[in-house]
């Protein structure tokens, strides 16, 4: 596979897990939200700082569609995440000029 | 595995943040040397790939769920250092944009799953790719055994914290339990994704994977002669 298409189609693999299978992601709580219920200090918990942002709990503020809220917000957090971390790596990668 | 604010106090969640900005900024340095114009992509992708699959909650134990942690898949696919910059990465902006894990505990999140869980992941990799055959399957497999004890290690982490600052007085004993069980079942879910992705990986461009380029290296040295 061309180095291209094998990036291209790790993007697009990844647009679809986060726009599309998303949805059918078990809401059940995670390892350790389950644990702190069943211990007990699951209380301790403070509500998030950006519990209001508009992307809060992977949705899309104002998107009521639950299917499309969610996909969405996948969407753009996989459009984030491949522009900032290849932004990122792209600059501390050692450039071809640079020797080893 | 990501922690909300409140669980661990203030001071312990601030030492834990400073621990973990020393090992981003080493491995900012140290992922230099396995990043070039061809991997640093490939490290791009990666974290991109993780944000979207630790959306994918998948069913545990009796109403408990568990996503990938990706740590054991970033450390094989682009070497520690960019997979503790890659894990950093999704979970800043998991926090930041969609309030999945605590701004005051983000210290804690990283140093257990971008920290720990790589760094053991690469330990386990590498001394099982020294007793196992120079195979693109063994690579996979020594990918996926990583991948099962990064999970419970990172939870580890966690009790480490908890024991030290937690807002609770429950036992720490009885935490460690909870918290390691849950975990090496979400664990083998983390094996079965990583050996699919490092499996499809090695399959189509097994000359961009970190773990498998000493392999190369030698079968090249062999060729020549």
């Amino acid at each position: 596979m061309k180095p291209k298409s094998f990036l291209i189609a790790g993007f697009i693999a990844s647009l679809f897990l986060a726009g599309v299978v998303s949805f059918y992601a078990s809401s059940n709580p995670d390892g350790l939200e389950k644990v702190a219920q069943d211990i007990g200090f699951s209380e301790t918990a403070k509500e998030n700082t950006n519990a209001e942002s508009a992307l809060a709990d992977y949705g899309v503020k104002g998107v009521d569609n639950a299917r499309l809220s969610t996909g969405l917000a996948g969407i753009i957090g996989v459009v984030a995440t491949g522009v900032i971390s290849t932004g990122l790596f792209m600059l501390v990668r050692r450039k071809s000029g640079d020797t080893k | 595995m990501h922690i909300p604010d409140g669980f661990i106090d203030i001071p312990t969640s601030a030492a834990f943040a400073a621990i973990a900005a020393v090992g981003v900024a080493a491995s900012l340095k140290g992922a230099k040397s396995s990043l070039d114009d061809k991997t640093a992509p490939l490290a791009g992708l990666t974290a991109t790939f993780i944000f979207a699959v630790q959306m994918l909650n998948f069913p545990v134990a009796a109403g408990t769920s568990g996503h990938l942690l990706g740590a054991a898949l970033a450390t094989v696919l682009v070497g520690p250092y960019a997979a503790t910059l890659a894990i950093t990465i999704v979970l800043l902006l998991q926090a930041l944009l969609f309030a999945d894990g605590g701004l005051s505990a983000l210290g804690l999140s990283v140093f257990n799953m971008s920290i720990i869980a790589v760094w053991v992941s690469y330990a386990i990799f590498l001394a099982l790719k020294k007793i196992l055959p120079k195979t693109k399957s063994s690579i996979t497999a020594a990918a996926g055994v990583a991948a099962l004890i990064s999970v419970p290690a990172a939870a580890a982490g966690f009790v480490l914290q908890y024991a030290i600052g937690a807002n609770a007085t429950f036992s720490v004993g009885a935490v460690l339990t909870a918290m390691v069980g849950t975990h090496i079942l979400i664990g083998i879910g983390e094996a079965l994704i990583t050996m699919f992705a490092v499996g499809a990986v090695l399959a189509s461009r097994s000359d961009l994977v970190y773990g498998y380029k000493g392999e190369k290296a030698s079968l090249e040295i062999r060729s020549a002669t």
